[in-house]
């Protein structure tokens, strides 16, 4: 499970979803990444230095090949935008914890992703047997990977505008759907999270959030990615961890958000 | 060829060493470069009791560099000892570590515990711009830089490095302060003073409002700083400041570095470290270069 940095080769990218990107790469990564791990993408503009946490929405062990979906959002991603197939691309990997999916051996799950944390699910979705229902939120009707998520459980959809699925968010999708679960696994923004925590604290269930934050390293020393924490970690000693190797995946009662 | 050097009598195998706060005590990085190849490892700072550091965001980037406001977040001097110590003893390198404090007795008391320890030399931060107490308080003022030079001199047994901040107005005058009240050497430079602004949120980039930059960007600025120093004082210096490579790293050697720092770029490529130290040996077969010391202030 070394992290390594690494030439990914472009297999295909296409346009998904408004701003959406879909990359698929070739990568040895891809043998060894779990799901809800992420990797650090670097742009070749030297201008812009840092890699871009991007988590990884599937992979094709066998086949060494690893996807991911994004927002083109600002500079390092609107020059991923442009790979072309053939292309090479430096990648940081594979960071992070990922989703303990061994947990939801036996358990009806929920998993639920908000705009961008929807592509995580993908992997995971592939990864948890038994029963899944996925939930999924958009801004509008311009919806991306639902049909890869449709075919590995029941998948719930809810619009901002209403314009597709249930009007609101995931957490009114729910509702709407009289949906129980007994464990949660999310990953979306961070108002998203927070209802999913506080959902979680009344239902007496564990839910597993994947968190974001601005990060230099990705592998754990510039602590420029921490969350605070109900408990002292054992790295830090003090109630902050990092997002990029303790997280990105927390149990929602052990961070404060 | 030798590529070794000394500072105050310490000898390092080449002159390549980490910034402080970018490689944590090397642990992070072991997966990527061999630590027994580095001069040395400069820890992050550490201080008398476990600092929580800064709230978030904490990191932007900025035109071929970034910014940074971690507020020194530290596990404290007592874990450091149990975990970091003898993580760092078990390689053939140097082991410098940085300290910093909020008062002279902060510094004073990690200084006296490290005392006995396995550690080649101490670098004191008074440098930090984001913090605020301490760190930059004393190194912005020549009277207060000197007072707890001195200070510390006094009761630390490893020689002592100043880490000295560009944020000043003549860093020449804060290298005479640092020597003249006995550090064994200088480092130089500290990150520069930005902030940057979100104008589509219309929020600071970082919750600290202003951060230190660092990466190649800044490079042209340390680079002219060293030389100043060099020229100021006849201690030793450590230069750093955006070195990403051999050539960068020469560049600072012939402004009158004794040995240098990779910085940023250890966030940018985990193997930077190990990349200047074979761009470094390059540079020296292409030029006929026997010993690396004739290269430190070449130009003058």
């Amino acid at each position: 499970m070394t992290k390594k940095k690494v030439t990914a080769k472009v297999l295909s990218q296409k346009k998904i979803g408004p701003d959406i990107y879909d990359l698929w790469m070739s990568t040895e990564l891809a043998e060894t990444a779990r799901p809800g791990q992420f990797v650090c993408v670097y742009p070749k503009d030297k201008s812009a230095l840092l890699g871009r946490p991007i988590s990884i929405c599937e992979v094709i062990p066998t086949e060494s090949m690893m996807r991911l979906v994004y927002r083109k959002v600002g500079k390092g991603t609107s020059e991923f935008a442009t790979l072309n197939t053939g292309d090479t691309v430096e990648l940081l990997g594979n960071l992070g914890n990922g989703f303990p999916a061994d947990l939801a051996k036996g358990k009806k799950v929920f998993l639920i992703g908000g705009g961008v944390g929807i592509p995580p699910m993908v992997q995971l979705a592939k990864t948890i047997q038994g029963e899944k229902q996925i939930i999924v939120g958009y801004r509008n009707s311009e919806t991306f990977l639902d049909k890869d998520l449709d075919r590995r459980g029941e998948l719930y959809i809810a619009t901002e505008d209403g314009s597709l699925g249930t009007k609101g968010n995931v957490m009114d999708a729910i509702r709407e759907n009289k949906l129980t679960a007994d464990m949660i696994f999310a990953c979306g923004p961070m108002p998203m999270l927070r209802a999913i925590k506080k959902y979680a604290e009344e239902a007496g269930i564990p839910a597993y959030i994947s968190l974001e934050e601005h990060m230099a390293c990705g592998i754990g020393a510039c602590l420029g990615c921490v969350v605070k924490t109900t408990k002292k970690d054992p790295h830090s000693h003090v109630n902050n961890t990092r997002i990029c190797t303790e997280g990105p995946v927390f149990e929602a009662q052990e961070v404060e958000i | 060829m030798n590529t070794s050097v000394k500072i105050a009598g310490v000898k390092f195998k080449n002159p390549v060493m980490t910034g402080s706060g970018t490689f944590g005590s090397g642990m992070e990085y072991g997966e990527f470069v061999d630590l027994n190849k580095l001069g040395a490892v400069v820890t992050k700072g550490v201080a008398n009791v476990p600092w929580p550091g800064n709230p978030t965001p904490r990191i932007a980037e900025v035109y071929g560099g970034m910014l940074n406001a971690i507020g020194l977040q530290n596990p404290g001097i007592d874990v450091f000892m149990e975990r970091d110590i003898p993580f760092l003893q078990q390689y053939d390198t140097k082991v410098i570590v940085n300290v910093c404090g909020k008062s002279i007795a902060d510094y004073v008391e990690v200084v006296e515990k490290l005392a006995d320890k396995p550690v080649d030399m101490l670098e004191i931060n008074v440098s930090c711009p984001n913090v605020k107490e301490g760190a930059i308080a004393f190194g912005q003022k020549k009277e207060a830089l000197e007072e707890i030079t001195a200070e510390i001199k006094k009761h630390a047994k490893q020689p002592i490095i100043m880490k000295l901040s560009p944020n000043v107005t003549d860093i020449g005058e804060m290298a005479k302060a640092a020597e003249a009240a006995g550090a064994d050497a200088i480092s130089l430079i500290n990150t520069l003073t930005g902030m940057k602004i979100d104008i589509h949120r219309r929020k600071f980039a970082l919750a600290n409002k202003t951060g230190g930059m660092s990466g190649p960007a800044i490079k042209p600025i340390a680079v002219r700083m060293v030389y100043q120093a060099a020229h100021a004082v006849n201690i030793p210096i450590i230069g750093m400041g955006g070195i990403c490579n051999g050539e960068d790293a020469i560049e600072f050697m012939m402004a009158g570095a004794t040995a240098v720092s990779v910085g940023a770029a250890n966030f940018f490529d985990p193997y930077s470290t190990e990349k200047v130290i074979a761009g470094i040996e390059e540079y020296m077969t292409k030029y006929g270069v026997e010993d690396i010391n004739e290269l430190i202030g070449a130009v003058s």
